[in-house]
């Protein structure tokens, strides 16, 4: 079975929520929305106080070309423009709604019908980039990087394939898993709009072989749609990576940054994603909703939601039976990548896929340890890195051997656990320098 | 609630993995050796072992906290404690038990204090030591008990002088011409189950091979080093061997003899003085197991193995710098080839 080549790890799975059906979630009382979702300009809010707003209505258009517009998810009276924490732990700028029934705009298809690209032949590519643009699609297993902007590679790269990530590899999530159950139809035709949209006739879909239901699912509705193969994959973190996936899937590596994935070839989507997509082009949809899972060893009920977008995570924990007593720490996110939040009243956004709570026990770090050059992190590293180098380099603060040592490949993804700390320091310092001295 | 939320950053998990973990590890693997000589050995071997272990803590509790002020004490992570396992089994039973402080003092004081402790010396303590005592006490470092009398007193196999001569020691007198292969009386079976003469921890190989199963399986090391110094002594000595067969011994005695197996194992695989990465490690064991049959059969020393690995826990650091793992992205990326669109 297929996986990535270099280092690797296998944290302990934790998968609670894996046979919980997706469950709508309650309206919130007030949805807050923060301007900046995505990676790029923040949105810029083109709603003032007292204003009304249906659900799917643009209430922040993007700030750019690399930026994403922002629609509420509710109807409801814009209360204030003001700021929240976000999962970032900064305040941002941010739109409040005051909750009052639940009102679509009408140009929104609510029935379930499944509408294939048979049906709308007349799509071209440049219109489904357009309403992936407008949808305020961006990457939705956690990079939230706007959509449109990977499916306008830069002129003379060519795609060759679109590969979706389904491979969820972090520990606990399960909203890809369970979307995969429940929408695999529609996430199949979400993946041929995306070969249409960048005119590849192959696309992959990685899934990690802890997910066999998915798998043997998919693999069977996949039929109906050629030019799709579905990829089981060993698991081993960090299979979700964008370079470990396409390693694993089609035997390339990406260089170095700054090189992208298409330039060997590769446009990554995930699989949420693909499944937005669908809901925009098909249903005339934006972005407004997703799977969140919510889930922790102390939770009473770990669980999948289909959450709006500026939903205060309280909400969603309550649903779950409450915060536990215990609780020490709550992660927005997965436990290898995900951010420890100040507080839970941050709102569901574009790249929440999920709500881990971690008890008291679990949440507090180990001692510091000298280093004993056992060298498990450099076999750990999948981007064949020596992390216990990087950390006594950036420790000691020599940014130049760092970043001689490669240090700006780092992904971050945690595999050389304790050590990442410090190299996170020394990789921001080192992209710093490098900018700056490009920008000379 | 939310004044006592932890915010740290990612990964939230942790492997579980310590400097303790490994270190308490090692020693479990060292446990059935230790029984062994305890058996063969009796009570010399068990005051060496207790005096070495004793004195190894001590040494590091005193330096660490009245002379480096370390903030973290490193005494209670067992590294002293396996070096002072170490060094004993590199020591003869009925070795002088002021000449095991003494070289303990070595070992804990000079090659692993005086660089600043846990992870930064750069040679294996217990192995200084062993290299130190040598020097200073040639004769109490090569007058070996013969085994297979248990619970003889210290002072009785002082007094007797009940000693015998090591493989080894024969070894090199048939490469030297000034004995036979006949001398070598001891058969495989009594190495492999230690019932020869030699240092307490590195007669009983069954007992050693055990303890690198255990390690292997609870991954506190890699097949790399162990491997490739055992492959590569079996090679070279059954090269020498096969080109005369009369001066050089076969392989197996190589292997089985002295601290070959002891030092392959549990020696040459200590994490802070050996490479990091895959490749380093197998230049580095390919060297040690070269490097050991040249001193064996050619040095002034019977013994090779110590002196070996030492000589490579000078090159670790060279070695390191030039064996970096491959990075991610490195392999030519194969772009458009021709009619394959
Ligand atoms: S966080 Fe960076 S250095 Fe650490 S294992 Fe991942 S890629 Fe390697």
């Amino acid at each position: 079975m297929k996986t990535f080549k270099i280092g690797g790890v296998h944290p302990a799975e934790n998968k609670l929520s894996a046979a919980e059906p997706i469950k709508v979630a309650e309206l919130p009382k007030v949805a807050v929305f923060p301007v900046s979702q995505h990676i790029g300009a923040p949105a810029k809010p083109v709603v003032q106080k007292g204003d009304k707003v249906k659900v799917g209505q643009v209430i922040a258009e993007a700030g750019g070309f690399v930026s994403a517009p922002i629609h509420s998810s509710v109807s409801g009276t814009v209360l204030k423009v003001d700021t929240v924490i976000d999962a970032s732990g900064y305040k941002k700028p941010a739109i409040y709604i005051t909750v009052e029934g639940d009102e679509w705009e009408p140009t929104i298809d609510r029935s379930t019908d499944l509408v294939t690209l048979a049906d709308r032949p007349e799509l071209t590519p440049k219109d489904i980039i357009n309403k992936v643009q407008v949808a305020g699609i961006v990457g939705m297993g956690g990079a939230c990087f706007p959509c449109h902007v990977k499916l306008s590679p830069p002129p003379g790269s060519k795609p060759e394939w679109v590969i979706i990530n389904a491979v969820e590899c972090e520990p606990y999530l399960t909203a890809d898993h369970r979307l995969m159950l429940e929408h695999a139809d529609e996430i199949l035709v979400g993946v041929t709009l995306l070969m249409k949209a960048v005119s590849v006739n192959k696309a992959f879909i990685g899934i990690e072989n802890n997910k066999p239901d998915a798998i043997s699912l998919m693999t069977e509705k996949a039929k109906a749609y050629p030019g799709i193969e579905v990829v089981p994959l060993k698991v081993k973190y960090p299979q979700g990576g964008e370079k470990q996936l396409i390693d694993a899937v089609v035997g390339r590596q990406v260089p170095a940054p700054p090189a992208l994935p298409v330039s060997v070839g590769a446009i990554l989507q995930n699989v949420g994603t693909a499944f937005a997509i669908y809901e925009a082009v098909m249903k005339n949809k934006p972005l407004f909703e997703r799977v969140v899972t919510v889930t922790g060893k102390s939770l009473a009920h770990p669980t999948n939601f289909l959450a709006r977008m500026g939903t205060p995570m309280s909400q969603l924990i309550d649903a779950c039976g409450g915060l536990p007593a215990d609780t020490g720490k709550i992660i927005g996110g997965g436990p290898m990548m995900g951010k420890a939040l100040l507080n839970t009243e941050v709102p569901i956004c574009k790249g929440s896929s999920g709500v881990l709570i971690m008890n008291d026990k679990e949440s507090k770090r180990g001692e510091v340890e000298n280093c004993i050059r056992c060298g498990k992190c450099v076999g750990a590293c999948p981007m064949g890195l020596e992390p216990y180098l990087l950390s006594a380099l950036s420790e000691r603060h020599d940014w130049e051997a760092c970043e001689k040592e490669d240090i700006p490949s780092c992904i971050e993804c945690g595999s050389c656990r304790p050590l990442l700390d410090l190299i996170r320091m020394g990789k921001s310092t080192v992209m710093g320098i490098i900018r700056q001295r490009n920008a000379k | 609630m939310a004044n006592k939320l932890t915010i740290s950053l990612s990964p939230h998990v942790h492997g579980g993995d310590s400097v303790k973990k490994n270190m308490y590890g090692v020693c479990l693997a060292l446990l059935p050796a230790l029984l062994c000589s305890f058996y063969f050995f009796g009570l010399g071997a068990i005051a060496v072992t207790a005096v070495s272990v004793a004195s190894c803590v001590f040494f590091e509790w005193v330096i660490g906290k009245y002379l480096l002020h370390l903030g973290r004490p490193t005494v209670t992570d067992g590294s002293a404690i396996l070096t002072g396992l170490l060094l004993a089994f590199n020591l003869p039973a009925n070795i002088p038990l002021w000449i095991v402080v003494i070289g303990a003092l070595f070992a804990i004081g000079v090659v692993k204090m005086t660089f600043g402790g846990l992870g930064c010396n750069l040679f294996n303590p217990a192995l200084a030591g062993r290299a130190f005592l040598l020097i200073s006490f040639p004769v109490q470092m090569t007058t070996w008990p013969t085994p297979g009398l248990p619970f003889l007193t210290i002072a009785d196999t002082a007094v007797d002088g009940q000693t015998g001569a090591t493989p080894l020691a024969v070894m090199k007198l048939i490469a030297k011409g000034d004995a036979t292969m006949n001398d070598l009386g001891d058969s495989i079976t009594d190495m492999l189950l230690g019932n020869t003469g030699g240092c307490i921890g590195e007669v009983c190989a069954l007992a050693l091979i055990i303890g690198l199963i255990y390690m292997l399986a609870k991954r506190i090391i890699t097949w790399h080093i162990p491997v490739s110094i055992l492959l590569t002594v079996f090679v070279f000595a059954g090269l020498m061997h096969l080109a005369n067969p009369s001066t050089y011994v076969a392989p197996q005695y190589h292997l089985l003899s002295g601290g070959l197996l002891l030092g392959a194992i549990f020696m040459a695989t200590d994490y802070v003085t050996s490479p990091m990465t895959a490749k380093g490690q197998i230049i580095y064991g390919v060297a040690i197991g070269l490097l050991t049959v040249v001193i064996r059969t050619w040095g002034a020393y019977p013994e090779g193995m110590s002196f070996a690995i030492l000589i490579m826990n000078a090159f670790t650091p060279l070695i390191n710098n030039y064996c970096k793992p491959k990075r991610f992205g490195e392999r030519p990326a194969v772009v458009k080839e021709g009619g394959k669109k």
